[in-house]
């Protein structure tokens, strides 16, 4: 699979495509590839739908180029659901807030990074040189999904563009940070994954317990903050404690 | 933990894989990444809360067709199961698949997979005591968010239980014929991704004929069938997945996505499920043969106005004579006939008291 990061003008701002995800889900489609551009306007779609939802909407789920609106359809029928969004899109066209940037502890040491080793063996890199691409990229969060919490990460840099494995690797540890098809995942739950696991974060992406149950949402901006294994473990126990270790800054 | 007066306990004396509570799910976190997880089947999980005065998507066991057994402490409670034909005993002694009944404390409530079906419901008057993760008590084992520390039911769980009304001292048959689903033709809506395939294929797909496969859960059904082919490949941008959303992977082979799947995915969705045949594929046992119609969004959204207009007019239990008749004798019982009607806002079901059918037990 390759995933495109051209910006594609035709897609980029023409009318959004209505599919149909049964009676009860709609998906608004601005593109088929990844693409800022139209990353940026699904993101400010949801943020309009979401400041004002419309009655008998659900949930809005947005994704790299789609965003999905649950609904129940006794309680708005799906003409009426377009008409809404169509005039949604027309209005919110011009993008979306200022995102937040977080800066997020990662640790590479290979007791941690289990894939580093082979990522960097079949990109042609030292491991040093991987972790300084990894570390010097600004990425920005597509989209949340597959576990809670878990961030889908646009922005890697060509050096660090690599396929999927041909079959699942045995399940990561949760704070895992991965990398796979031209993306980056932190994962905050233990999973199995086709993906390469080069890093690991102490920040909880995800806590129950926490006032901010999620930390991070789609369209927000993220860095990696290199440690060693020492500050790790600290930051790890802090993270434990309820304590907030990733920073945020707006830019 | 004693008990406060208002309170009893169900106890789980054994259980089989798979028995979790779930309640209506938990909604409104999907951006996030959090599945809603609730009922495979959400229609019988609404009947066997509404038939003990509970609002339709109250926390209630799930059971599995691994099946349960379960006892009353420090009081009784009233309960009610529905859902597949399921083969039930209290103390040693056959009940009808769907079922409301005081279960007395220290009684013994035996949940067996019966005939057909792979879920069934035991819901319990009043409010389940444990804590909500997320503003919910659905159980999603894969993440460990809900239920009882995030995992499926077994022995030696104790549910506390905030008792509402007073039971009142009497069995019935639960009256629920929108419960007998025939599997052969299960309804859904083509797309989003159904461009990623021929004509022919889209055929093929509605023609089946189709099976479920052993490899099942309730994170998805694996489809047994004509194999299908993509026509533009199969990778796509991963985009969100509601329930019943049937996504081909490269190897043909449609997999259904159920309550606990992945809140979004990079395989072409070829239709989604209609909401109301959800439950009627969640309980298909593994080789029953169906096929697939595609509906309009209107015909989709009629089915499921039908469905709602079922449940809003109350459950209405029959009285349950201890006695046994002929399938051929029961065959002609209009069941239904002279049954007075109760609302779901009552505080327990009305019982049938002008005409009373014996109901057999149905194993």
């Amino acid at each position: 699979m390759t995933l495109k990061v051209d910006p594609d003008p035709a897609t980029a701002s023409s009318a959004p495509r209505f599919l149909d995800a049964g009676e009860a889900a709609l998906v608004v489609q601005f593109g088929d590839s990844v693409d800022p551009a139209i990353n940026d306007r699904v993101l400010a779609l949801d943020a309009a739908l979401r400041a004002d939802p419309p009655l008998g909407t659900r949930e809005f789920v947005p994704t790299y180029r789609s965003l999905m609106i649950h609904y129940d359809p006794l309680q708005i029928d799906r003409d009426a659901l377009v008409a809404v969004v169509c005039r949604a899109t027309g209005v919110v066209a011009e993008g979306r807030g200022t995102p937040a940037t977080w800066t997020l502890p990662c640790c590479y040491d290979p007791a941690l990074a289990e894939d580093l080793d082979e990522a960097a063996t079949i990109l042609r890199l030292t491991r040093d040189q991987a972790v300084a691409l990894h570390v010097q990229a600004t990425y920005r969060i597509y989209m949340c999904g597959f576990t809670p919490g878990q961030a889908y990460l646009g922005g890697v840099p060509d050096g660090l563009v690599i396929s999927r494995r041909p079959a699942p690797r045995p399940p990561h540890d949760a704070g895992a940070v991965l990398i796979g098809g031209g993306l980056c995942v932190v994962a905050p739950f233990a999973m199995p994954t086709g993906w390469y696991v080069i890093g690991r974060t102490p920040e909880r992406l995800y806590a129950a317990e926490r006032k901010d149950a999620f930390l991070i949402d789609a369209g927000d901006n993220l860095r990696f903050d290199p440690i060693d294994l020492a500050t790790f473990r600290d930051l790890e126990q802090r993270a434990a404690s309820g304590e907030i270790v990733a920073r945020k800054s707006a830019v | 933990m004693m008990a406060a007066a208002s309170e009893a306990i169900v106890r789980v004396l054994s259980a089989g894989l798979g028995a979790t509570l779930q309640d209506a799910g938990r909604h409104g976190y999907l951006r996030f990444g959090v599945t809603a997880a609730g009922p495979m089947d959400a229609l019988a999980h609404a009947t066997a809360n509404l038939a003990v005065g509970n609002p339709a998507g109250s926390t209630a066991l799930e059971i599995s067709v691994g099946g349960i057994d379960v006892t009353a402490e420090s009081g009784s409670l009233r309960v009610a199961v529905a859902g597949g034909e399921f083969a039930l005993s209290l103390h040693g002694r056959p009940l009808p698949p769907a079922v409301a009944l005081d279960l007395e404390e220290g009684a013994v409530l035996k949940i067996r997979a019966g005939r057909n079906g792979s879920w069934c419901y035991l819901a319990v008057a009043g409010r389940l005591m444990v804590p909500k993760v997320l503003g919910s008590h659905a159980t999603h084992t894969r993440t460990g968010f809900g239920g009882l520390d995030g995992r499926a039911l077994v022995a030696g769980d104790r549910l506390g239980i905030e008792r509402s009304g007073s039971p009142k001292p009497s069995t019935g048959a639960i009256v629920a014929p929108w419960l007998d689903r025939p599997l052969d033709t299960i309804r859904v809506v083509l797309g989003p991704q159904h461009d990623y395939f021929a004509d022919d294929q889209i055929a093929a797909f509605l023609a089946g004929p189709w099976s479920v496969s052993a490899k099942r859960d309730r994170m998805a059904y694996f489809l047994e069938g004509p194999r299908l082919t993509h026509a533009r490949g199969y990778n796509i941008v991963s985009d969100g997945i509601a329930m019943g959303a049937i996504q081909v992977p490269g190897d043909g082979c449609p997999i259904v996505l159920m309550a606990d799947r992945q809140s979004t995915g990079g395989y072409p969705k070829i239709a989604n499920i209609i909401g109301p045949d959800l439950g009627r594929l969640a309980q298909a046992r593994p080789g029953a043969a169906f096929r697939f119609e595609a509906v309009s969004i209107a015909q989709a959204v009629a089915a499921r106005r039908e469905e709602a207009a079922l449940l809003s007019r109350g459950i209405v239990i029959e009285p349950l004579v201890r006695a046994h008749f002929t399938s051929e004798f029961l065959l002609g019982l209009n069941l239904i006939d002279g049954v007075v009607a109760s609302t779901p806002s009552d505080d327990l079901p009305t019982t049938n008291t002008t005409e009373s059918h014996p109901v057999e037990h149905r194993t």
